[in-house]
């Protein structure tokens, strides 16, 4: 497979010269905001800061943080920036957790995040003569639309199948030579699954080589266990829907996910004081829009934990990387008083092969206490008939968890197929002390 | 050889679940010889021996259950007193355990028969057959 760039000029910018630029795409961006955005203008006053005061880039740390309450307060477009004239297209997220949130794009901020995607598909390889599957949802999430315009743009040709019909999609990777797939993980662990029961080898059968994964946090396990089960290269993909969808993934050498600097920058954050973290510390990623119009975003806490790496990429970017997102601070479960990530659990689940990719934590409070209940898969091939060999696996779980987390864990199995498959993001915890 | 195969399926403890095996069974036409449940609080496995184990085996993982096969020894028992203690000594003195057991009678032949689960089945066979112990091979099973 060939690796080459989609923009050699600006992906290999030296440092200076791609600080230089961000640095007058600040304060453009800033002049931008004050100018056309009352909402932002009374935020700055609130700050005591100008655009005048932002001139080099750490003077980023003087302007106000922007969170998804903002969003909602100002809900349908009150941090919009252009009137509705220059919207060529919204997305809208599903609100799940609240009011939903809208995001506007005026025709250069969708050939900003096409040409992001580009970038990003050409790093891994991709390019003429692939079939690109989109596997993600297709309408008001920006899965789908941005995944397939980033595929046309490089000249691949794509598969719009969205999300779901999961036997269709299996025969049609199949007739129409799909080469790379783009969808959530633990939807591609399921089409695995199927293809199994159908009698296809997705190694041996179709020509899938590369997926593009995302709009869930992963693990590194995760990773292992779809190459080793589908003989394909599993990439971690990366964006917002408030930063636009999808826009970045790793390169071929899958060591970080590359942030083009020259539309966004990024910074690590201790979320409780708001202060930068050293290199390599886990921080809140924090994010301001250096080419993006109709809704630009000013230091917009996105809510997901990584670690920064800044030091040039072996493939020759130059732009700083983030290591795999580590779960989002709203993901996080307070279990009698320790912090647990959902992705913490699912890292020790999967370096155990005898049990399933498919897991689910449920939470319930037992008189004064939490008490959580990992449920997961037994495979065929752990399953040895003896109960003893059951019970030491359960023990074995629970005290790998207990390990890692600090905190025990009940561990129930299950029967293979029963922890309910999802088509888009799925839903890994219960937490029944909210209802 | 005169080890037979047992199914093992991995079963959660809930209502149902028993039915869904039986169903299985019932509708490919698999007749289950001998069966039993052993129980581990949220789960528990079922062990049974039927007369087309390759079928059996195979309509219950299409089903999407998690199964698997054991080779255990499908031994006749004396129908009077001191029948299954006979067993388990000779067993017993050549140190050999037994994992588990159960026993059923045939309707046919009128026999009874245990089958047994032991960590070294190659001595087992020789140690019961020089102690004057029949064991069934599959044949007889499937014919019972």
């Amino acid at each position: 497979m060939m690796f080459r760039y989609w923009n050699p000029h600006i992906e290999r910018m030296p440092l200076p010269d791609l600080q230089k630029l961000q640095e007058n795409r600040l304060r453009s961006v800033v002049r931008f905001v004050s100018a056309h955005s009352a909402f932002y203008r009374q935020r700055f006053a609130e700050a005591g800061v100008a655009p005048e005061d932002i001139t080099k880039l750490s003077d980023v740390a003087k302007l106000p943080f922007t969170t998804k309450l903002d969003l909602r307060n100002t809900y349908p477009t009150g941090m919009f920036c252009l009137p509705g004239d220059w919207i060529v297209r919204y997305h809208v997220s599903s609100g799940t957790t609240g009011k939903p949130t809208v995001v506007g794009y005026t025709q250069g901020d969708i050939d900003m995040w096409t040409d992001s995607l580009a970038r990003a598909l050409t790093s891994i390889g991709l390019g003429r003569g692939d079939v690109i599957q989109v596997g993600y949802g297709y309408g008001l999430f920006t899965g789908g639309l941005g995944l397939h315009y980033g595929a046309e743009k490089i000249g691949a040709t794509v598969l719009p199948m969205g999300t779901g019909n999961t036997e269709r999609q299996i025969e049609l990777m199949q007739d129409l030579g799909s080469t790379a797939i783009a969808c959530t993980p633990s939807y591609f662990l399921y089409i695995n699954e199927v293809a199994q029961q159908m009698g296809i080898s997705i190694r041996e059968d179709t020509k899938l080589k590369a997926g593009i994964f995302g709009a869930e946090p992963w693990s590194e396990e995760t990773r292992k266990r779809i190459e080793d089960a589908t003989g394909i290269k599993a990439y971690d993909i990366f964006g917002t829907s408030e930063m636009s969808g999808p826009l970045f993934t790793e390169c071929h050498l899958q060591n970080g996910i590359h942030i083009w600097a020259d539309y966004f920058l990024i910074e690590v954050l201790d979320p409780q004081t708001g202060e930068q973290v050293d290199e390599g510390e886990r921080g809140e990623l924090v994010v301001t829009t250096l080419d993006k119009w109709a809704f630009p975003l000013i230091r917009y806490r996105i809510g997901d934990l990584t670690i920064l790496n800044t030091e040039v990429c072996e493939c020759g970017r130059t732009h700083p990387r983030i290591m795999r997102i580590l779960g989002r601070t709203d993901d996080m479960l307070i279990i009698r008083g320790i912090n647990v990530f959902p992705s913490q659990v699912e890292s020790v689940l999967l370096r155990m092969p005898e049990i399933g990719e498919q897991y689910q934590i449920i939470v319930d409070r037992k008189g004064p206490l939490d008490v959580m209940t990992v449920k997961v898969e037994v495979t065929e091939k752990a399953f040895s008939d003896k109960i003893s060999d059951l019970m030491s696996l359960s023990k074995r779980v629970a005290k790998e968890l207990q390990k890692v987390l600090n905190v025990s864990a009940e561990v129930e199995l299950v029967e293979q197929g029963t922890i309910p498959r999802s088509m888009g993001k799925a839903q890994r915890v219960i937490d029944k002390r909210k209802v | 050889m005169v080890a037979i195969k047992q199914i093992s399926i991995f079963v959660e403890n809930k209502p149902g679940r028993m039915a869904r095996v039986a169903k299985t069974l019932s509708d490919a036409g698999v007749n289950i010889r001998a069966l039993t449940i052993a129980e581990a609080g949220d789960f528990g496995v079922i062990r049974m021996v039927v007369d087309d184990t390759e079928k059996g085996y195979r309509v219950l993982r299409e089903r999407g259950l998690t199964v698997s096969e054991t080779e255990v020894l499908a031994v006749e028992l004396k129908d009077v007193p001191g029948g299954l203690y006979e067993i388990a000594k000779t067993l017993g003195d050549h140190e050999i355990n037994m994992d588990y057991a159960y026993a059923f009678v045939t309707a046919k032949s009128e026999r009874a028969m245990l089958i047994l689960r032991v960590d070294d089945i190659k001595r087992a066979t020789q140690v019961l057959q020089e102690a004057g112990v029949r064991i069934a091979t599959r044949e007889e099973i499937q014919r019972l």
